[in-house]
């Protein structure tokens, strides 16, 4: 079952990379779906670079996201930083429910066209997901272990780098991917403000009425956010093969 | 030795520990008794200052223990919880090499101690060192606690009922195994519970606390033949005074010399390390006046007869 599921995502990353780097192959496939002698495959600039190009995006923006959400939950769980809780969390589901478009919106006058509104929007969206998850991860350590650190002679610091975050660990990559994987998606905005990426396909196909590039442009996307969920949840298993079983 | 000078907590209004004040001498077993509530966990935790004092002081070896910070005196202290507290992502020689890792001991010197400890403790190393807590008995997962809480060869070992988790036979073993490492390592043990039988089972001298105060410390014969007050009385149980008082009395303590017979042939056999209220309790099943005391090597080295027994049974 399990080396099925493997063997699954293999193939699934073998047909992204034979897309993204040799598209003509699919072009039979696509041709159906186009009218009027309009080309099947995109054809305005390399799909792989494109695919490098969104990645890089959602995973620069998902680094902010985890580097504040992270020390945010590790703040309000703090006996000094609890009353900083209710703000933090209207600060991190306000980014979540303020929708990405007129963040967008917002920030091309303030940085201009390219990837800079797009890391924001990103950012912002993410922070929800990971934030929630670290503080549920830091508060759910047993009172026990962590009372038996502090009679151990931990330092308040030592106490939350080698033991509450480390149990915290699974949940807070749980959070990262689930952040990752709606920004994969939600990055195919960005190409309404020039940000390269494959949203631009999608958009070349909506502007000139060519279903196949729409319907590229989501494929490829959707492939890379199924493939990176994985990636992320095999290292997740990795990290926690040893980790809080009971 | 720790000096504990009119400690008190308080939490608002409520009085946790009121003016306490004993001395608990080294190289002893001192148990701390009392219902949930009567403030005896809060007592022990101010000796390794998890609670800070509103008042009063500790004296370890004659230094106050707030002359340094807070976690660093905890490296000199054992502490054992209920429920082991071990971290479950590590192994259980990382565990045990908790303390002296934050001592920076050097490695080699750490894995002997571990080591050593592990095997003290009836853990074969080569078996449980990689082992995780969630792969141990409850019973093991409770030693290597105790392994944890002696790594840095601490002169004091606090426990917060530490058997509290644990099944009646398991707990037996335990607590037989707490006085051989005692008796071992030569800590000054701390050990809090609400289990009074467990009190006069470890104790040396028994601290009775209620309601944050300390109604009385002394020797466990002391509480049961002169309780200072009602409640330590009823605590003691006195309708079993005679029963208790028995079972702080080994046979061999007691034992009579062998009469120059050699003795009765069908007289019960009972260890020189059992209580008087072990071997009553087995002269009244068997139906017999006297009883052959035997050595751990079983050659007998004594008698005891009922009437003995009962004299010790009365309070002197």
């Amino acid at each position: 079952m399990r080396r099925a599921a493997t063997l699954l995502r293999l193939a699934g990353l073998g047909l992204l990379l034979a897309f993204l780097l040799a598209p003509q192959l699919f072009a039979p496939l696509f041709a159906p779906l186009t009218e009027g002698g309009a080309p099947p495959i995109y054809d305005q600039g390399n799909l792989g670079m494109l695919a490098l190009a969104h990645l890089a995006t959602v995973l620069a923006a998902c680094l902010g996201s985890t580097v504040l959400a992270v020390a945010l939950g590790i703040l309000v769980t703090r006996a000094g930083g609890q009353e900083f809780l209710p703000l933090s969390r209207a600060v991190v589901s306000f980014g979540q429910t303020f929708p990405p478009v007129a963040v967008l919106a917002l920030a091309v006058p303030l940085v201009g066209f390219g990837e800079k509104p797009t890391l924001i929007a990103l950012f912002l969206y993410g922070l929800l997901p990971i934030f929630e998850n670290t503080v549920v991860g830091l508060r759910t350590c047993p009172a026990a272990v962590l009372e038996a650190a502090s009679g151990m002679g931990m330092s308040a610091r030592q106490r939350l780098l080698t033991v509450e975050l480390p149990l915290a660990m699974p949940l807070i990559l749980e959070g990262i991917r689930i952040s990752l994987v709606i920004n994969i998606g939600t990055a195919t905005l960005g190409s309404t403000v020039a940000a390269k990426g494959l949203g631009e396909v999608i958009i070349a196909g909506l502007l000139s009425n060519n279903t196949a590039f729409v319907l590229q442009g989501g494929l490829a996307t959707g492939l890379m956010a199924v493939l990176l969920y994985d990636a992320v949840a095999a290292l997740e298993r990795r990290l926690c093969r040893t980790a809080r079983i009971d | 030795m720790i000096v504990i000078e009119s400690l008190t907590k308080r939490y608002g209004s409520a009085t946790a520990v009121d003016a306490v004040s004993m001395v608990i001498e080294r190289n002893s077993l001192t148990v701390i008794v009392g219902t949930s509530g009567s403030g005896k966990s809060t007592l022990l935790r101010m000796i390794n200052r998890l609670v800070e004092p509103t008042s009063g002081r500790v004296l370890i070896e004659g230094r106050d223990t707030e002359s340094e910070p807070g976690h660093t005196l905890r490296r000199r202290i054992g502490y054992v919880i209920q429920g082991h507290g071990l971290f479950p992502h590590r192994t259980v020689a990382e565990n045990v090499a908790t303390v002296p890792r934050l001592l920076k001991w050097e490695e080699a010197r750490i894995r002997a101690r571990t080591e050593q400890l592990l095997a003290a403790l009836q853990l074969d190393p080569a078996l449980y060192s990689e082992k995780y807590p969630h792969q141990l008995s409850g019973g093991q997962q409770q030693r290597v606690g105790v392994a944890r809480a002696l790594a840095a060869e601490p002169a004091v070992l606090l426990m917060d009922e530490p058997f509290g988790a644990l099944d009646p036979i398991i707990r037996e073993k335990a607590q037989d195994d707490l006085l051989d490492i005692q008796r071992k390592f030569g800590t000054t043990i701390v050990l809090v519970t609400h289990d009074i039988d467990e009190a006069f089972r470890l104790g040396d001298r028994v601290a009775v606390m209620s309601e944050g105060r300390l109604l009385q410390y002394d020797r466990p014969e002391v509480l049961v033949t002169r309780p200072a007050d009602s409640i330590v009385a009823r605590m003691t149980g006195s309708a079993e005074r005679a029963m208790r008082l028995l079972s702080l009395t080994t046979a061999g303590e007691a034992a009579l010399p062998l009469a120059s017979d050699g003795g009765k042939e069908d007289a019960p056999v009972v260890r020189a390390s059992a209580s008087l209220r072990e071997v009553l309790s087995e002269l009244l099943w068997r139906g017999s006046e006297i009883a052959t005391i035997v050595d751990e090597n079983g050659t007998p080295c004594g008698r005891l007869t009922v009437a003995a027994i009962l004299a010790r049974g009365r309070p002197s």
